[in-house]
């Protein structure tokens, strides 16, 4: 192709007008960098253990009815019927209890782990999984930290079961999350994570002698949606404490940054190694093409 | 494209069906060791895939809800696509650093490839959940571009593409469509190109998988550089794989190899393991780089420890060695033993990151039920008997036709002039 210097400067130019221009004429998502994430607020030292949450929670969400607390030993983890679950410590200031559910991860790893965006986050917060869209692989379970996304093994059509905040059944008609509704002891607070944050903070001022003076979530994997306070250290009430206070996505970000640059540069390359040593005469070429 | 009507009309005017029937049905003995074997045990793989689909990943696996991930994942994709790579590295030698030794190689490598990647790749469908979706991220309604396993999907299938663009001459010649054959050679270099570059994103790109698994994997196995010390190895083990088969199918298919190809299979071997003995270096260099770094030392003393050394000295280390002592003394029989120790060095470091180092602190330990291993050994047999059938009717690791060297000489400038353009 003949281009010359000055054409080249004109398109350049051109190009570069479009580009600007191009930006700001685009209509700008409204409200996108004001979105703030609900999420909800656990305290550990006003929960009384009674496992109400769990109930509501298989009847908000069609789950089979967890089994009755005498029957319980050790502790449990969420799996494929139980969204949440609520176990016993002993702990240095005696038994405390624990809910176990989604943390609601600000940048959730399952959802960028996700190939299909079937695991998704919503604007309002909350981590969902859509099903019509999942196709099974499971990468999801590989990545969340908290291990949450739960599989169903024993299905030929298998879903992933996980909290989804009560999203679609009842955030979004204006209602609460189930477990919240029905807390009788208030340990369950729903709320903009600003207003979480705030409210945790008062509580742990207020009362220094109750709680240990941190906010689970607050950082952790980059910060989630569900906070939690506590009498005790995290880990004796079966928090994950190794959690990295980065975002999960944030360790892949720079392996896929180099995708498109391989991309472009590698190409170039090989086809100019394979011109400088191909052979400047072809009589001398074997013919086994 | 009128493709069909090409071959057709190409084929000494016979029709097209009836050449393809004649070619389906097998040829030669029946009850061969192999097929002895492989005939019980792909019946009752078929059978367990079966129970699969109706009852659920779970009846025949034992994945749980701490292990999403176990065997058809770690071995069957992760260590078969390692072992695929030797296609990208052959065709870069020969299409890219023209090095025409090693012509004589290329069809049976991509071939090998091509089939790797069907059948692994293949295999991960029975791991899917809900495999009716697996099209989502390829139509293009759902795409999860942040998703690393978005990127491996696709690479997956263009790689396939260009895989069978490069090896389609060979089929062109077996139906033989000489126009066809014509138009798919002058495609040959850029499928390569594309080939070689999507290989080094997507080997890359299977251990980084991984990097969101930080705590999940054992520190010694973990690091940011996965995805480089899987490219790394991958370059070693395909080559590894590219010579183990080869002694396999020379002397398998003994018949259908040149005398003036056996003969030069001695110096490609040669040649091989010269190329490995310096892959493996720089891997290993990595390696110590990446520990070193890590500041691992008092794990060194744990069990875990213990694995990582056997698998850093018996199956990194001395592998090398002994490749680098064979091609010095130019000894066959090491360089086979060399490339067999380095193809069960690279099982146990895929292993490790994928099973063994993954959540090795559980109180229960996944083990594979046997019923995954048969399902996986049925993926491996069929894709051997894929290859047998097309090495027996396609010219692989044969010459070509007679008339393929004809047209050669008469088209070559132009032949030539296709690949400078493409």
């Amino acid at each position: 192709m003949d281009l010359h210097r000055r054409d080249f400067f004109k398109v350049l130019g051109a190009t570069g007008i479009t580009l600007a221009v191009g930006k700001d004429l685009q209509a700008a998502p409204k409200g996108k960098s004001e979105v703030e994430f609900h999420g909800v607020l656990y305290d550990a030292a006003r929960c009384k253990g009674c496992r109400g949450c769990e109930y509501d929670c298989a009847d908000a969400n069609n789950l089979p009815v967890p089994i009755p607390t005498k029957d319980i030993k050790g502790l449990r983890k969420p799996d494929d019927k139980h969204r949440t679950v609520v176990n016993e410590y002993k702990t240095s200031k005696g038994i405390v209890y624990a809910k176990m559910q989604c943390m609601h991860c600000n940048e959730p790893a399952c959802g960028a782990a996700c190939l299909t965006q079937a695991m998704t986050k919503t604007q309002e917060g909350a981590v969902i999984w859509r099903g019509d869209k999942c196709m099974g692989c499971r990468y999801c379970m590989v990545s969340c930290p908290f291990d949450i996304p739960k599989f169903e093994y024993h299905s030929p059509n298998p879903k992933i079961e996980k909290c989804t905040m009560c999203f679609e059944t009842r955030v979004q008609k204006g209602e609460l999350p189930a477990c919240v509704e029905n807390c009788p002891n208030e340990a369950l607070m729903f709320g903009t994570r600003r207003e979480l944050i705030t409210e945790a903070r008062r509580r742990i001022y207020e009362k220094p002698d109750l709680y240990y003076n941190q906010i689970y979530g607050e950082h952790e994997a980059g910060g989630t949606c569900w906070l939690y306070l506590s009498p005790v250290p995290f880990k004796e009430i079966g928090l994950n404490t190794s959690i990295q206070t980065a975002s999960y996505p944030a360790l892949t970000k720079g392996f896929l940054y180099t995708v498109p640059s391989v991309f472009v540069l590698v190409p170039a390359l090989l086809l100019g190694i394979q011109q400088a040593t191909k052979k400047d005469n072809p009589e001398n070429e074997s013919n086994d093409e | 494209m009128n493709s069909g009507h090409i071959i057709s009309a190409d084929n000494d005017g016979k029709p097209i069906w009836k050449f393809l029937l004649r070619e389906i049905k097998p040829k030669g003995k029946w009850l061969t060791p192999f097929n002895i074997i492989s005939i019980p045990i792909i019946l009752l793989g078929i059978l367990l895939i079966a129970i699969r689909f109706w009852k659920g990943i779970g009846a025949i696996t034992n994945l749980s809800q701490e292990i999403p991930w176990g065997l058809w994942i770690g071995f069957d994709v992760v260590t078969g696509v390692a072992f695929a790579g030797g296609a990208y590295v052959i065709t870069f030698m020969v299409y890219i650093l023209n090095m025409k030794k090693y012509h004589s190689i290329i069809r049976v490598t991509v071939l090998n490839g091509f089939l790797a990647y069907l059948f692994y790749a293949g295999a991960l469908l029975l791991d899917l959940g809900r495999p009716w979706n697996v099209i989502n991220p390829i139509i293009g309604n759902n795409f999860g571009v942040s998703s690393v396993l978005f990127l491996v999907a696709w690479h997956f299938l263009l790689y396939m593409i260009a895989q069978l663009i490069e090896f389609s001459p060979a089929i062109a010649e077996w139906l033989g469509a000489r126009r066809a054959r014509k138009i798919l050679s002058g495609m040959t270099l850029a499928a390569v190109i594309f080939g070689i570059t999507l290989s080094m994103l997507h080997q890359s790109g299977l251990g980084a998988l991984y990097l969101m698994a930080k705590e999940k994997i054992h520190p010694l196995w973990y690091s940011e550089f996965i995805p480089i010390l899987f490219f790394v190895s991958s370059i070693f083990a395909g080559l590894s794989m590219v010579i183990f088969e080869g002694s396999i199918s020379h002397k398998v298919f003994s018949d259908q190899i040149s005398d003036k190809n056996h003969k030069a299979q001695q110096g490609i071997i040669h040649g091989l393991a010269k190329i490995c003995t310096g892959a493996m270096f720089a891997y290993f260099f990595l390696q110590v780089l990446v520990f070193v770094h890590g500041k691992h030392w008092d794990l060194l003393n744990t069990p875990m420890g213990h694995w990582y050394l056997v698998e850093m000295i018996g199956f990194v280390l001395i592998p090398m060695g002994l490749y680098f002592y064979s091609y010095r003394t130019n000894s066959v029989f090491l360089i086979r033993l060399a490339s067999i120790l380095t193809m069960v060095g690279v099982v146990l470091n895929r292993l490790n990151v994928t099973i063994i180092g993954f959540k090795w602190d559980m109180p229960i330990r996944y083990v594979p039920s046997w019923m995954e291993f048969v399902v996986t050994l049925t993926v491996l047999f069929t894709e051997i008997w894929i290859f047998r059938w097309v090495i027996n009717r396609m010219p692989v690791l044969r010459e070509s036709h007679k008339w393929i060297h004809e047209e050669n000489k008469t088209t070559k400038t132009s032949l030539k002039q296709d690949h400078l353009r493409a």
